[in-house]
């Protein structure tokens, strides 16, 4: 394996930076889409039932809105998808049969959805009937979910795969099931987490700027009414983000157990496990997992790990050097240590060496081919494996997925409660006539649940390193062959050019804001 | 279905989606000229509210093109995306500065500066279409890198070619700009870049109405078919005298074959017939435009010059990329290594996605329906400066 060692080591850190801050500015734009494509179309569906101006100058300021990110989502959305050919070009040989295919299906049947109809949104108030641009506004809002349902199905795939196998003769995985691809419940629960952690986005942004106008003493109808509706979203999505969360974290636990060990700085694991709160762990540097016996000052709630990856109490729950190490599941199934999966793995890639050797030998009759093809499909469910170089590099950096899952979650509540309090005082008081701090506190909470939501993908990408697939291919066999001086110039071309364009977006928004609804 | 008649398919796809491709590169067209087609800055205005209305169609149809090729043909995704690296990173900085310019270029507090997004536009506009047509040069001219899949298990073996993990390896550091040393890739993406040019303005003396602009547009439209023409019938000529890249169906193997492209349109007659009624249509289209304008800068009476000159386009785009990988055709050469060159065979996806594929690709005469659709309710009333100053605008 010392070819491993050829590439460039900072060049495979830069590429993983860059695909990071790609997808970091992108989750900054996508969530106030979905969120506000909700909005604005129950808005406009108010003003098509009802007919009052009132609702269709309310439906035409959000999507004035929508409209202004909207934009950036697109322009960051397509960095992203080239990305995994001009950065990860193994990668895309490797699972391109598979992989290709959502993102091809979201072209087709999103993007030109989504296109088509924002225009219809933004320029057809005065060209079409009111009918056909209600119907294109919510259908401009299910473009980009559809859009969110197949890149997700794409996600998710690289987290859990499935419906596949390795085609030896033309070096891939190849798709059997589009169904199993499709529809797998990783896909389905990330896409229901995703999607609904969205509309909070959404939902705290619309109260943020109602909120501000209520400070202000101005546009206190459109402050009203848009609460009422961004309330009840926000709520209905908080608590459904929760739920959603909880049947991600069971799903993670089966599939990705390591990542669930990081979550929770589980360094042994056991039955009757429970939920770390908070503990103190260097947020610099990979904590001694093997020496220590649990994160220093944990504070725990008792049982609630088990629960929420197993639903029972007293289920088990595997840590870090049990994963290492090896264990046994409590169905009695035998879970492999890391170092024999390693041994297994390189036999994997050395019998598919020597078949393809075997197969290119004229002097080969056919049995050696074989004998080399039993013994890989044999070690092939390790096959990933082989490309590891010790066992500490399946472990992924523990500080970040611990901290960054507890501000998720943490912040996640908040939201539950603060969209329980704005409604209190929708439906019980005067929001009008709310203390000042509730207003202040909404505009708060924008950030915080940015940070939230931005946590959720470091939790789901940082917790399933090194792989880029699942205990299938990890990040420095997945990389395009470059010089790491050109990604580190793309790198900040393209930082430069997102925070600057976001410094804009944002100030747009905030004049826009300022200036209200135009009549 | 047979895995050889699903290979066929996709590449028809994808030849079609990159021929609407270059059809819809009129919104760069336009914007490369929106300055001297607009006038002033209300002109300006116009043109780009005109191609602001379409510039998602483009921008989508490129990413499905992406999407479509990763899907159908994922060798060459990873080859040449991820080899080419610096080429396939300028066309993308240019669509994403175009991105977000119509959103921002006319809005209060957009930092930059109006001139300075309207600068993205016409940035975009030239880039775009230069190195995109550069990029489909490739597919004839050849391009600079090895495939070697044993890489990926041993890259000691003596199969492997180089001490790296990765299959697809560019052999040079240029990384993709080298290709723009090739005179005739330049000749061919200037040519896209002035056909862009025609396309943007026929459709904005089609969409915009304004007697300005139109006359401004009318005068360009000779300068960009003179230059337009001079360029492609230069290339066409190169491509059908020079020698192509043929693969052996049986064997697989790449050999070079003199007028391998003339040959391909004799031999699938069918493509020349396509490439012909394209030719004519575009300089019909053109003419008829041209023609119908009693003097520069007077108001020409037709506007519809963008119908018969698009639909053209796409019949000449279409023809000449089924040209490059039908008929038994590397389709991705390699300069470097004859050997790995990509052909329709050998670099695309298995039967089950392949097939797996065409039914969902059966959606797109619904999706292109629709598009139609809302299309013509969008575009039912010519744009104008009123317009602009009391309904919804950039």
């Amino acid at each position: 394996m010392e070819f491993l060692y050829n590439l460039d080591d900072s060049m495979i850190e830069w590429s993983r930076a860059q695909f990071a801050l790609t997808a970091i500015y992108h989750w900054l734009f996508v969530p106030l889409t979905l969120g506000l494509a909700v909005i604005m179309g129950i808005a406009e569906t108010c003003y098509y039932r009802t007919k009052k101006p009132f609702w269709k100058d309310v439906a035409k300021f959000w999507q004035k809105l929508f409209g202004v990110n909207f934009a950036m989502g697109v322009a960051t959305g397509i960095i992203l998808e080239f990305e995994f050919g001009t950065n990860w070009s193994n990668y895309s040989w490797f699972v391109g049969d598979i992989f290709g295919a959502p993102l091809a299906v979201e072209g087709i049947v999103a993007f030109f959805m989504e296109s088509t109809f924002v225009a219809v949104m933004f320029f057809g108030w005065k060209k079409v009937s009111a009918g056909f641009h209600l119907a294109a506004t919510w259908l401009t809002g299910l473009g980009a979910t559809i859009s969110a349902w197949w890149i997700l199905v794409a996600n998710a795939w690289m987290q859990c795969p499935v419906g596949c196998a390795f085609n030896p003769d033309t070096m891939r995985n190849e798709m059997v099931s589009f169904a199993e691809v499709a529809l797998s419940p990783f896909a389905i629960d990330k896409f229901c987490h995703t999607v609904i952690s969205a509309w909070i986005i959404g939902a705290v942004f619309v109260v943020a700027v109602c909120c501000w106008y209520l400070l202000k003493g101005r546009e206190q109808k459109l402050a009203v009414e848009s609460l009422k509706i961004a309330a009840i979203v926000g709520l209905v999505a908080s608590v459904g983000a929760a739920l959603t969360g909880h049947q991600s974290a069971a799903r993670v636990a089966e599939v990705q157990p390591m990542k669930l060990a990081a979550m929770e700085a589980l360094y042994n694991g056991g039955t009757d496990q429970s939920l770390t709160g908070i503990a103190l762990i260097n947020p610099f540097a990979q904590p001694d997992y093997e020496n220590e016996a649990e994160a220093p000052l944990k504070i725990a709630v008792p049982y609630a790990l088990s629960i929420l990856a197993t639903n029972d109490p007293h289920g088990y729950v595997a840590g870090i050097n049990d994963i290492l190490n090896g264990y046994t599941k409590p169905d009695g199934t035998v879970e492999l240590s890391v170092d024999e999966k390693i041994e297994r793995g390189k036999k994997a890639i050395a019998a598919l060496a020597a078949y393809r050797q075997a197969k290119f030998a004229s002097s080969d009759d056919g049995s050696t081919a074989a004998a080399q093809l039993q013994v890989l499909q044999e070690n092939m469910p390790y096959f990933g494996y082989g490309y590891i170089r010790d066992k500490s590099e399946v472990v992924p950096f523990v500080p970040i997925n611990f901290y960054a899952f507890r501000v998720m979650v943490g912040v996640g509540c908040l939201l539950i409660l603060f969209f329980m309090v704005v409604l209190f005082f929708l439906y019980k008081k005067d929001i009008t006539a709310a203390p000042k701090w509730l207003h202040w506190t909404a505009i708060v909470m924008v950030p915080l649940a940015y940070v939230a939501s931005e946590c959720g993908w470091l939790v789901a990408e940082f917790g399933r390193q090194p792989w880029t697939i699942q205990d299938m291919l990890p990040t420095w066999a997945s990389v395009s062959n470059l010089q790491s001086a050109s990604v580190i110039v793309t790198f900040f071309i393209f930082l430069v050019l997102f925070t600057t364009m976001l410094a804009v977006e944002i100030n747009i928004l905030l004049k826009q804001i300022k200036k209200g609804p135009e009549s | 279905m047979t895995y050889e008649f699903l290979q066929q398919y996709w590449w028809f796809l994808v030849s079609l989606l990159g021929a609407l491709l270059v059809f819809l590169l009129f919104v760069q067209g336009a914007n490369s000229l929106v300055g001297s087609l607009g006038g002033d800055a209300e002109g300006r205005r116009l043109v780009i509210n005109s191609t602001g209305r379409k510039w998602e169609f483009t921008f989508t149809t490129l990413v499905t093109f992406g999407g479509a090729f990763f899907a159908s043909f994922p060798l060459f995704y990873s080859t040449s995306f991820g080899g080419a690296y610096w080429l396939w990173m300028i066309i993308l900085f240019s669509f994403v500065l175009q991105a977000v310019s119509y959103e921002f270029q006319n809005k209060l507090g957009n930092l930059l500066g109006a001139r300075t997004f309207q600068f993205f536009l016409v940035l975009n506009g030239i880039v775009g279409p230069v190195l995109l047509g550069g990029a489909v040069a490739t597919f004839f001219e050849g391009s600079n890198f090895i495939v070697a899949k044993e890489n990926l298990v041993d890259a000691n073996s003596q199969l492997s070619t180089v001490g790296s993990p990765v299959i697809s390896q560019w052999a040079n550091a240029s990384h993709g700009l080298d290709a723009l040393l090739n005179p005739w890739v330049l000749v061919f993406g200037f040519a896209v870049f002035f056909l862009a040019r025609i396309l943007g303005i026929l459709y904005i003396m089609n969409n915009v109405n304004d007697a300005d602009i139109r006359a401004r547009a009318s005068v360009r439209l000779m300068g960009s078919t003179i230059a337009f023409l001079v360029l492609f019938v230069s290339y066409l000529v190169h491509l059908l005298l020079k020698d192509g890249y043929a693969y052996d169906p049986v064997t697989g193997i790449i050999s070079m074959a003199p007028y391998k492209y003339l040959n391909n349109f004799l031999e699938m007659w069918y493509l020349l017939v396509l490439l012909l009624v394209g030719v004519v249509l575009v300089l019909y289209g053109i003419i008829k435009e041209i023609f119908s304008c009693p003097m520069p800068l007077a108001p020409c009476p037709s506007i519809g010059g963008i119908w018969p000159v698009g639909i053209g386009v796409v019949l000449t785009v279409l023809s000449l990329l089924l040209c490059a990988g039908w008929n038994n055709t590397a389709y991705y050469p390699s300069t470097a290594d004859l050997q790995s060159s990509l052909t329709i065979a050998n670099s695309c996806s298995s039967e089950f996605t392949l097939t797996t594929m065409f039914y969902v690709s059966l959606l797109i005469p619904f999706v292109l329906a629709y598009i139609v659709v809302a299309w013509r309710k969008i575009d039912g009333k010519k744009l104008d400066k009123e317009e602009i100053r009391t309904d919804e605008a950039y």
